[in-house]
Order: structure tokens, then sequence, then C-alpha cells
């Protein structure tokens, strides 16, 4: 792996985005890496793009821009793929994942990418799972299984314990959180 | 011990502020800010701390109420941003000069207006001559270790003024970074169980504050002022070498940056002096002689300390991240080469203005200025005033 890792997100406000790219900044974190996680801010709106930003590294970070260049992009939201240009400055070598039911081959016609594509169906898992729309955490699993940022026994029991701190007020969605964990590292197409 | 955590730094400020316990803490919610008051009066409810939290109505309020619990003898906190700053502004005098150690989280964000939410350093730059002590950080530890740090500067008996802990809004208060945290018994026995105020309210020997005060006194009242700031740098460069051996980081009046043999500087603080290190590093790595000096303490100025860093390059820019529409450059650009005058002459001092309402700082961006001094040096040609990521 890289010796610094840079991923974009790409969702609309309300869907997690940020809280998904928080969540890994802290189970890399775990892991004993030097991590950033922040957000875009701007109007906050309920269903309005927004972007946040991981850069997840075995050195320290100091660099406090937004990221421009990035190895991942991680579409939340794939309405998003017609007015947001997410394979923006996105590395040749780098890939895309994208939360949809289509298949990988499918998606790389309608994207200017020529890098390797992942999709996953977040809205099927979680809403089988979960029970709910909330296609952060399948997204989380992706990128975790793409990248490879961290080996995924340690990510396995290390979400759990950030799922129990996460929703210390309502334990319960715990399990559900960790089925859907379960069934993402299965579901991603294109590996 | 110290923890390794990630936190962000509004995160990690309150979780400062929950170690020193404070007696009062009078906040009023304005963003990026609000999360620090948020947190804390978390740690209030859940009586981790036994800090009166006084839930004000304006931010005029919370300085007033900070000033009145600081006049009784207390240790007294906030936290603010922009116009919160901006509405505090009249108070901020009052607690300098009735010489009150308050500390304020200042969480920089762009004064309205036009209205924005987002960092740069137009209000704390504006309230540099208020009388408090201005530290400014590059990160979330920087915030952290410069909050605990800032209680003892101000209460130090040499100095008795108020102190802003400055770090940049979203940039470092939003985003979550790797820090290592003291533990609480540390942070305790560090600022001292309580503050010890040499006049108070209250007590065995009650003062009266902020009475009337006329000619026979008032210009020796402020010189008494000015020698506090001055007593400020001393005590600040203490307080650092008893943190360093508390936690091993090291703190100063600034920090030099690859300066050795560098003919090339950018003077610049709070994040964006994180982004040129990088860009330093990577120029380095080409041969080029750059170097970079990050302000830490504003005020007091450490105007020959500078002088003296800055003596041997040949050309530096200074970065401002406001505009003091002087039309001669911005705030730092002018201390820096002012501080210059007679002490580092005939070097090339450029000003730039970079960033203003939160337009993203980018290595590309820092890279310019290099690129732009070492022009200078090589044709002797070079404008003094800049702006750098602005469409014009």
């Amino acid at each position: 792996m890289a010796k610094l890792v840079e991923i974009r997100w790409h969702g609309r406000g309300g869907q997690g985005a940020k809280t998904a790219s928080l969540l890994l900044a802290e189970v890399a974190f775990n892991t004993g890496k030097y991590i950033q996680g922040f957000p875009e801010y701007g109007p906050e709106r309920m269903g309005a793009p927004i972007t946040a930003y991981n850069r997840i590294s075995d050195e320290k970070l100091t660099i406090h821009s937004n990221i421009y260049e990035p190895d991942y992009v991680v579409v939340v939201d794939e309405t998003l793929l017609k007015t947001v240009p997410v394979t923006s400055g996105l590395k040749k070598d780098g890939a895309i994942i994208i939360n949809t039911s289509k298949d990988p081959e499918t998606v790389k016609k309608e994207l200017n990418f020529e890098g390797r594509v992942y999709t996953i169906d977040a809205r099927k898992i979680s809403e089988e799972t979960i029970g709910a729309y909330y296609p952060n955490t399948p997204m989380l699993v992706a990128v975790v299984k793409v990248s490879g940022i961290i080996p995924e026994d340690v990510f396995l029991n290390d979400i759990e314990a950030s799922f129990k701190h996460k929703f210390a007020n309502k334990p319960h969605v715990v399990p559900k959180n960790m089925e859907a964990v379960v069934r993402s590292l299965q579901e991603v197409k294109g590996l | 011990m110290a923890k390794r955590v990630s936190l962000s730094g509004n995160e990690a400020v309150a979780q400062a502020m929950r170690q020193i316990n404070p007696d009062v803490v009078a906040a009023f919610p304005i963003t990026p800010s609000t999360e620090i008051p948020q947190y804390f009066s978390q740690f209030v409810a859940n009586g981790q701390v036994t800090t009166e939290f006084v839930p004000v109505e304006s931010e005029h309020s919370a300085m007033s109420a900070c000033i009145g619990a600081a006049a009784a003898g207390g240790r007294v906190m906030t936290a603010t941003s922009a116009n919160g700053l901006a509405l505090m502004w009249e108070m901020l005098y009052i607690a300098a000069s009735s010489r009150l150690p308050i500390t304020l989280a200042a969480v920089n964000r762009a004064l309205s207006g036009p209205i924005n939410i987002h960092n740069d350093h137009s209000d704390t730059m504006g309230a540099r001559d208020s009388g408090w002590i201005q530290l400014y950080g590059e990160n979330a530890q920087e915030a952290y270790d410069n909050f605990i740090m800032a209680v003892k500067i101000g209460e130090h008996p040499d100095v008795q003024l108020p102190v802003m802990d400055c770090f940049d809004g979203f940039i470092t208060s939003h985003a979550v970074e790797n820090l290592e945290m003291l533990e609480d018994e540390e942070v305790k026995a560090f600022v001292g169980e309580n503050r010890v105020a040499p006049y108070a309210l209250i007590g065995q020997e009650p003062v009266s504050m902020g009475p009337l005060d006329l000619p026979p006194y008032y210009f020796e009242h402020k010189r008494q002022q000015a020698e506090a700031m001055k007593n400020a740098k001393r005590v600040i460069l203490e307080v650092a070498a008893e943190f360093e051996k508390l936690t091993g980081r090291k703190y100063g009046l600034f920090e030099e940056y690859r300066m050795e043999d560098a003919e090339a500087a950018i003077v610049i603080l709070n994040s964006s002096a994180g982004t040129a290190k990088a860009v330093v590093d990577s120029l380095r790595a080409e041969g080029k002689k750059v170097g970079l000096i990050k302000i830490r303490v504003f005020r007091p100025f450490p105007a020959e300390e500078l002088a003296e860093a800055l003596s041997k390059v040949k050309a530096v820019a200074v970065m401002d991240k406001a505009d003091s529409f002087s039309a001669a450059g911005g705030p730092v650009f002018t201390e820096v080469r002012s501080a210059m005058y007679g002490r580092a002459d005939g070097k090339i001092v450029v000003s730039y203005i970079y960033g203003l309402g939160g337009r993203d700082v980018t290595t590309n961006q820092i890279e310019k200025v290099y690129n732009d001094l070492f022009s200078a040096i090589e044709t002797g040609k070079y404008e003094v005033y800049n702006y750098v990521g602005v469409r014009e």
C-alpha cells in the first residue's frame, strides 16, 4: 500500500457521507495510522451535494487543503454522476466506488474514467439489514475492501466497537449495522 | 502518560476545558466554535466538571459574564468566532485593561460581510490591539496545547492578561486528526487546581474593579498594561519550556521550519503553515533553499526575534489570511516588515493576501509564492502587494 491514501466522498446532505468519512478515519486511526477526516461545509441542506475527504498515511499529515487528485472516489448517491464531476482529478491507477444496482461495466460507459470501477447496491443491503436507507455503512465497507487500507479482520472487530460508541444511545441498531457490514464485504462488484 | 486520540479541534479544546475544570464558562453559540460549549455543557450535565456554565443571550453578555466572574477571582473561559468576537469587542478591551486572565478559544472565521461561515483571520486580526495575548495553532494538537498553556500564561503574576487560543474554523475545528492528550491529573497539576488572583472583588481584601479612571491615573494604568504584555513574551517561553518537559512538544514564539540556509522564506500562521511545510519539503527535495516561519505568538509580537530569524534570507513573503484594507498589505505583513526595519535591512519583503472566506489554500498556491520569490531574487523585479488564489 502507498504511504498516503487520499479519498474523496460525494454524497447528499443527510445520507451520512460525512459520518462515513469520520468512521473510516476512526478505524484507520485504530490501526495506528495518521488520519484526517473532514467535510467540505456548504449550505447545510438535506439533499444538497456534499463532499467529504480522508487522508490516511503512515507518516504525519500536515497538508490541510481539500483533495484534488484522490486515489479513491466514493459516490454515495448515483444521481450525482450526472451533475457533479466525480472523477475530476481521480488518479488513473485509482478507483471509483459507486452506490448503484448496476454492474461496473454498465456504469463505466457513463463515466469519463479509464481506471477501476466498482459498484455496490448499498440501498438494497441497508434496506434489507438496517431496515431503512442508510447507504453510508455499505459504502464505508466497500472502500475498505477495495483500498485494502485496513485488513478485513481488523476492520470487522474495530467497526463493531465504533458502532457501539457511535450508537451508545441506541444499541439495538448495532447488530443490524454489523449484518450490513458482513454483507457489504461480499457484495462489492468489480473485484 | 499521553493518550493517542483522534479528535476534531473543537473536541480537543472542549476536552482541555474539561481537564482544566474552570470555575465559570459563559458562552453563546456561533459557527464554527459552537461545538466547544456544546461538548462542554455535556460535561457539565454529566457532572464531569464542577464548572458554573452560564448560557447567555449574546456574546457581549458572554464576555461580560466572564469579566464579572474573573473579577471575582475565578478561572474563566469561553469560545467564539467571527461576528461573535465582534459583538464582544467593547468587553475585550475591558477584560484586558482590567487585567483579567480569561481564556478564549477563538475559532477563526471570516467576519461578515458578506456573510460567510468559513475560515480566515479577519476576526482575531481585528482584535489584535484589544490587549489580549494571541496564540495561533496549526492543528488540533496545537489548539489543545495552546489552550492549556494559555491558562498558565494569562494567570502568571507578571502578566494577568486574557489570552486567545486562535485556530482555523472548519479546517482545524471540524477535521478529525491524530493528537496526544495529557492525562487529566497532568493538566490539573500543570495549570494548578485553582487560579490565585492577586486582587478580586471578593475575598479577604476586596477591591473595586472598573471604576472611572481619569487623567491622573489612566495613562499609568495603560503603561502597566503594556509592561504586562512585554512580560508575557518571557512568561510564554517559560511556560512552553515547562510544557515541553511534560509532553516533549516544543513551542516558541514562532516555529522555524527548514530555515537553515533558506534564501526564500514564507511567514504564515495557522493551518496553512502545515500545507506550506509540505511544499517546503518538496522544493527542498529539488534542491531549492526554502524555509518557513510559522508565527505562534502574534500578541505580544516577537519583533526582534523574527528579524533575527529572517536576517539571512534574501526574500520573504508574509502571508495574511485577512486584509486590513490599508491598501498597504495585511496586518502580519506590516508588522513583520516593520520589525525588520533597522534589524534585517536590504531584503525583498512582499505581502500576499490569501484564503479569504474559506477559499481553499492549496500547495499550488504556496508553490507559486516561492516561485515568485525566486523570480524576485533573480530579476530584482517584483510587486510588493499581492493576492494569491483569487480571480481577477
